[in-house]
């Protein structure tokens, strides 16, 4: 479980979180929604790490990460994993390079162990026959799908996924959706997902946190998003033509 | 002020960069492959640069002193001296900083804007001492080789240079690269390319792993670092000859 207190984040003048607080429980897909802009991507870097906060903590099941200092955060980092938003591949290294990387620096398993973990792990996101590709020769969808193999190679607690839909067609993003949910589930992670994607929220988003100008507007269900009669969250969810149409109508 | 900001974040982005590698194995195969990457990459630039400047070195002196009085071998003696002391090192480096910084920075700057560092960071990995320690390593160890070969090499244009257009007959021009030779001259030029090396690869590091935004920035970073790079020789530079032959 993650839980984050009052988060306060700002660059020089611009105030870019706002009192920001939540629960993310284990063995659920977390969703964190809101336009471009509002403070979805920097609120997930503000928890796994890579911004500082300005005031608040953030809590990984009672260990508070915000007080943690040097080799105490290292260890923590450890039960992470995170899918960027382009992937963040190591161009230089092969699909299975990439997926072995976290074992070379991290483990203690001889070489033939770690490429059985990474083959382990590649198979897991139905990714055969790609070990000694490159990033650059392989679709948007999977590299992906390879970040996933990436971040589950340490068997990590907590997954972090920044907008993992991003550029792939409608087909490929639900292949991914339902990936990190049977992972969440299988490995009873606590899973963080940003998006702006509506159909990951209806899919997935067992838990949903609306972001608005970096302000918490609203948090629910997926099932309870359509009922909300919060302004902000219906002028997002139905910005759509198609979406108002299928409002009135029903 | 932003100097002043630039330099407090250079000295603290070094304090990162010398942190304890997490695993010495991959540590010293990255040194390999920096080695490989940075130094003998670049030989044939070094090589062809080096041999050519030697020959037109040569030619100039010669023509410059055609007096009778002055004996011919003199001329030997001053390409040697301005090839050992001054072109192997700094001009060679000067070189280095734009070829090898540019690809720091460039290599590095993309990792940045594409989150390839943020991955290093949340994998909990020290991604300034895993990217940028390397290439320091490499450089410091690599450069004095390359600065070595180019001294060899310039002198060999210089001998070939003269020979071929008769300005300076073989015997004469062999006969004054020995003459008068100070060994020190060479440990004062690998001195300052052990410098100008680390130079080069904190400098061009720094500025690709500070880069923010997209490939227009990266190309802007990546000029930045072979500027930098280059003023900070030119300075260091003059230092070191105070420092090591006044």
């Amino acid at each position: 479980m993650i839980e984050i207190k009052s988060i306060y984040k700002s660059f020089d003048e611009n105030d870019v979180l706002k009192d920001v607080s939540s629960v993310f429980e284990a063995g659920k897909t977390n969703l964190i929604i809101g336009q471009s802009g509002s403070g979805k991507t920097v609120l997930l870097k503000t928890i796994v790490g890579l911004h500082e906060v300005d005031q608040g903590e953030v809590i990984y099941d009672s260990r508070s990460f915000t007080k943690m200092h040097g080799k105490e955060r290292k260890d923590l980092r450890k039960e992470m994993g995170m899918l960027f938003q382009g992937s963040a591949l190591f161009d230089s290294k092969t699909v299975e390079e990439n997926v072995r990387f976290p074992l070379d620096m991290f483990s203690d398993m001889n070489m033939s162990d770690r490429i059985d973990r990474a083959n382990f792990c590649l198979e897991r996101v139905h990714l055969e026959n790609a070990n000694h590709l490159y990033p650059a020769e392989i679709s948007g969808g999977m590299q992906k799908r390879v970040a996933i193999a990436r971040a589950i190679a340490l068997n990590p607690k907590y997954l972090f996924c920044d907008e993992p839909n991003s550029g792939l067609d409608p087909r490929t993003s639900i292949v991914i959706d339902e990936l990190i949910q049977e992972i969440t589930k299988e490995y009873n992670m606590t899973t963080i997902v940003n998006t702006h994607d509506m159909n990951s929220v209806m899919g997935i988003g067992e838990k949903v946190v609306f972001i608005a100008n970096g302000e918490k507007c609203w948090e629910g269900t997926n099932g309870e998003i359509l009922k909300s009669d919060n302004e902000r969250l219906n002028d997002f969810i139905f910005a759509s033509k198609f979406l108002k149409q299928l409002r009135a109508g029903s | 002020m932003a100097f002043l900001y630039q330099t407090g974040r250079y000295f603290l982005f070094l304090k990162r960069v010398f942190g304890r590698p997490v695993k010495h194995r991959i540590f010293f195969k990255q040194i390999i492959d920096e080695i490989d990457d940075l130094g003998v990459g670049s030989l044939g630039i070094v090589v062809i640069i080096s041999f050519f400047i030697g020959a037109v070195i040569t030619l100039q002196t010669a023509y410059n002193i055609e007096l009778p009085i002055i004996p011919k071998y003199t001329v030997g003696v001053a390409a040697r001296d301005t090839i050992l002391l001054e072109f192997s090192s700094t001009i060679v480096s000067l070189i280095l900083a734009g070829k090898v910084g540019s690809h720091i920075a460039s290599e590095i700057g993309t990792m940045r804007v594409t989150e390839q560092i943020d991955a290093l960071d949340v994998m909990g990995i020290n991604s300034a001492g895993y990217l940028v320690l390397p290439k320091v390593v490499a450089m410091i160890f690599i450069n004095p080789f390359l600065v070595m070969i180019s001294m060899g090499i310039g002198i060999g244009g210089g001998w070939v240079a003269g020979a071929s257009t008769g300005v300076v007959p073989s015997p004469e021009y062999i006969y004054g690269i020995q003459y008068a030779f100070i060994p020190f001259y060479v440990v004062y030029s690998l001195i300052k390319s052990v410098v100008f090396g680390f130079l080069i690869a904190t400098i061009s590091g720094y500025w690709g792993y500070y880069t923010s935004g997209g490939s227009l920035e990266v190309g802007r970073s990546s000029t930045k670092a072979v500027v930098v790079s280059s003023i900070q020789i030119l300075l260091f530079n003059l230092i070191l000859t105070q420092l090591l032959l006044a």
